[in-house]
């Protein structure tokens, strides 16, 4: 009996090594299958984009045997017909990007700043008014939003575009918002309203540089919200002039001779802000993700 | 007057983050800074929510659009393509995220390194992203696709969106690509919040990595992934850029759904009000999903 647990021990002691070898190996391979899982479409992009005609779809290929960078000088110098107004279309992106995440911020931090803060209602009651927006799916609502933009008359306006987008990204940022808020002891609040803080005050200098990471995530959901659009910039937008660059992009795809090459390119540099936006506030993101992480 | 607030809670000021008082009264400039933060949200509210959608539904409220839109075979289609993709592409994503988010805890550096790749799609936006699924599938066999199952295993790919479920089934696949990792990241959140003595705890009572799973990791975590469910089943009822930019809708729209299809009657066939129905007649399914996510968060303090 007394010889017995070292005897087991040495006997297990292999098998947990080789139990840790397994896991570890199989932690290798899932992640090789989660990098080309989320690098193919990604390098289908560069493959295509670097193709000399944009039609090596057709050949097979799956390495670009005359890689060039002509797709992408010409979208440099606007050299081609099919790209002649790529750097206005991609100013329209940026504008509306824009403005669809400051005002998401703006909207978002005041509202929860009057509920979550100030107790002007109930948590509840703003989540849930804002979460009316989701009852019609918002391909639905982009028909009668149109009637309603010409109403406004602001149709083939970039603001209609704003509006819709600021409209679909505030419901998830009050929600997000309020339940970080949550996380901040009211005392400061009230200490800093003794002192003799306005309201205005505690809202610019104690309210929102604490929530400063979730503000980073909520605009990074925005201006993502915003660059992933397409239907609303598509009907909302008529003339040349406001045209944004997913509506250029859905151009080739209806053009059956289309340079993809071209549009592959475009589509690179469509990419490159919300993922250079991304990355930067990475570190925000996950803490305003993370932080407020009561799970119950 | 800048004192009231904190004078009017009548002594029991609340300290800690216990229950935080019953509503306190706001008086006096207080009520009037507050109402004014909310105002701008009021007002994108009542602009952009209220009217749009009360003149979206005065736009479905005809009962002969419903038989106009029943006798449409391609409705019925799509009616069911819906299904089966909310079904599957939400459930497979969500059952992805929770076991990808497993394998994100663990601590090791590469590991990490490779969060960073693995996020990469949910920043690309979806219009260039859903081009290039079409474009690796299309072109006659000839995609980047069947040009690697070629070299790799000798096998020819099929025809991708010669059938409609299997087009569907491509639709299905770029949209877990796309939104996976959001959902990943929000429950590797959920998971990182859970305290690690509880798993010291378990495991030191000898339970297995499984029972820690079953146990600890899936009770406190259920609350989060339901509500994530009906987000993302919510917000995927809506999406029409991974069916109208992979398949769009061929062959012949047999792979269509809703929104994709209320597309096609607003835009080709000229008929907004048989389009605002269509979309209308999911309200069944999203009405209850809604509810039931108002119901969530308010009982329940959950992350997002």
């Amino acid at each position: 009996m007394s010889a017995a647990p070292p005897l087991k021990r040495r006997a297990r002691r292999p098998n947990y090594r080789l139990r840790r070898v397994l896991v570890e190996a199989a932690s290798a391979a899932l992640g090789a299958v989660v990098v080309v899982w989320s690098l193919i479409p990604v390098y289908n992009m560069f493959l295509v984009a670097l193709d000399p005609t944009g039609h090596n779809e057709f050949t097979g290929e799956i390495w670009p045997l005359h890689p060039t960078l002509d797709s992408f000088v010409a979208l440099w110098t606007e050299g081609a017909d099919d790209v002649e107004h790529i750097w206005s279309q991609f100013g329209n992106s940026i504008y509306i990007g824009i403005m669809v995440m400051a005002l998401t911020v703006v909207i978002g931090s005041l509202a929860s700043f009057a509920v979550g803060r100030m107790r002007l209602a109930q948590d509840w009651a703003l989540t849930n008014t804002a979460l009316v927006t989701y009852v019609i799916p918002s391909s639905t609502l982009i028909i009668p939003f149109f009637r309603v933009m010409h109403i406004y008359r602001l149709l083939d306006n970039p603001w209609a575009v704003i509006a819709a987008e600021v409209t679909f990204a505030t419901p998830y940022a009050i929600l997000v918002l309020l339940q970080y808020a949550k996380l901040i002891p009211v005392e400061l609040d009230e200490a800093a309203r003794i002192d003799g803080a306005s309201v205005a005050q505690v809202y610019l200098r104690i309210y929102l540089p604490l929530i400063a990471p979730a503000l980073a995530a909520v605009g990074s959901f925005a201006i993502l919200l915003s660059w992933n659009d397409y239907f609303y910039q598509y009907m909302l937008l008529m003339s040349e002039k406001h045209t944004t660059v997913a509506v250029a992009l859905e151009q080739f795809f209806d053009d059956d001779d289309a340079p993809w090459n071209y549009m592959m390119a475009i589509a690179i540099v469509y990419s490159l802000p919300p993922i250079a936006i991304f990355y930067a506030l990475r570190r925000y993101i996950a803490a305003g993700l993370t932080k407020g992480g009561v799970t119950g | 007057m800048s004192g009231t607030q904190v004078v009017a809670t009548g002594g029991a000021v609340p300290f800690g983050r216990g229950r935080p008082s019953k509503r306190r009264r706001l008086y006096g400039s207080d009520f009037i800074w507050s109402i004014a933060f909310l105002v701008p949200y009021a007002a994108v509210f009542a602009a952009f929510v209220i009217y749009p959608i009360g003149y979206g539904l005065w736009m479905g409220s005809n009962p002969s659009l419903y038989a106009e839109l029943f006798a449409d075979p391609r409705y019925t289609t799509a009616a069911i393509n819906t299904l089966l993709f909310l079904a599957l592409a939400v459930n497979a994503q969500m059952l992805g995220a929770l076991l990808l988010s497993g394998f994100f805890m663990r601590p090791r550096r590469w590991i990490k390194a490779l969060l960073v790749i693995y996020i990469l799609p949910w920043a690309l936006p979806a219009v260039p992203a859903f081009l290039s699924f079409h474009w690796m599938l299309v072109a006659d066999r000839q995609g980047l696709l069947d040009g690697l199952l070629s070299v790799l295993f000798g096998v020819e790919g099929p025809d991708w969106f010669a059938q409609g479920w299997l087009a569907l089934a491509c639709d299905i696949v770029s949209y877990i690509w796309k939104w996976m990792p959001l959902w990943t990241l929000i429950l590797l959140g959920g998971r990182m919040a859970i305290p690690p003595d509880l798993y010291e705890a378990a495991e030191m009572d000898g339970a297995s990595p499984y029972r820690r799973f079953v146990h600890v990791t899936v009770p406190l975590l259920a609350n989060l992934y339901l509500i994530s469910t009906v987000i993302s089943t919510i917000w995927a009822f809506g999406d029409y850029a991974p069916v109208l930019f992979v398949s769009g809708g061929a062959p012949a729209f047999s792979s269509n759904v809703l929104s994709t299809l209320g597309f096609r009657y607003a835009l080709d066939f000229a008929d907004p009000q048989l389009a605002v129905a269509a979309g209308l007649s999911g309200l069944p399914l999203l009405i209850p999903l809604v509810v039931l996510l108002m119901r969530r968060l308010s009982t329940a303090e959950v992350q997002l």
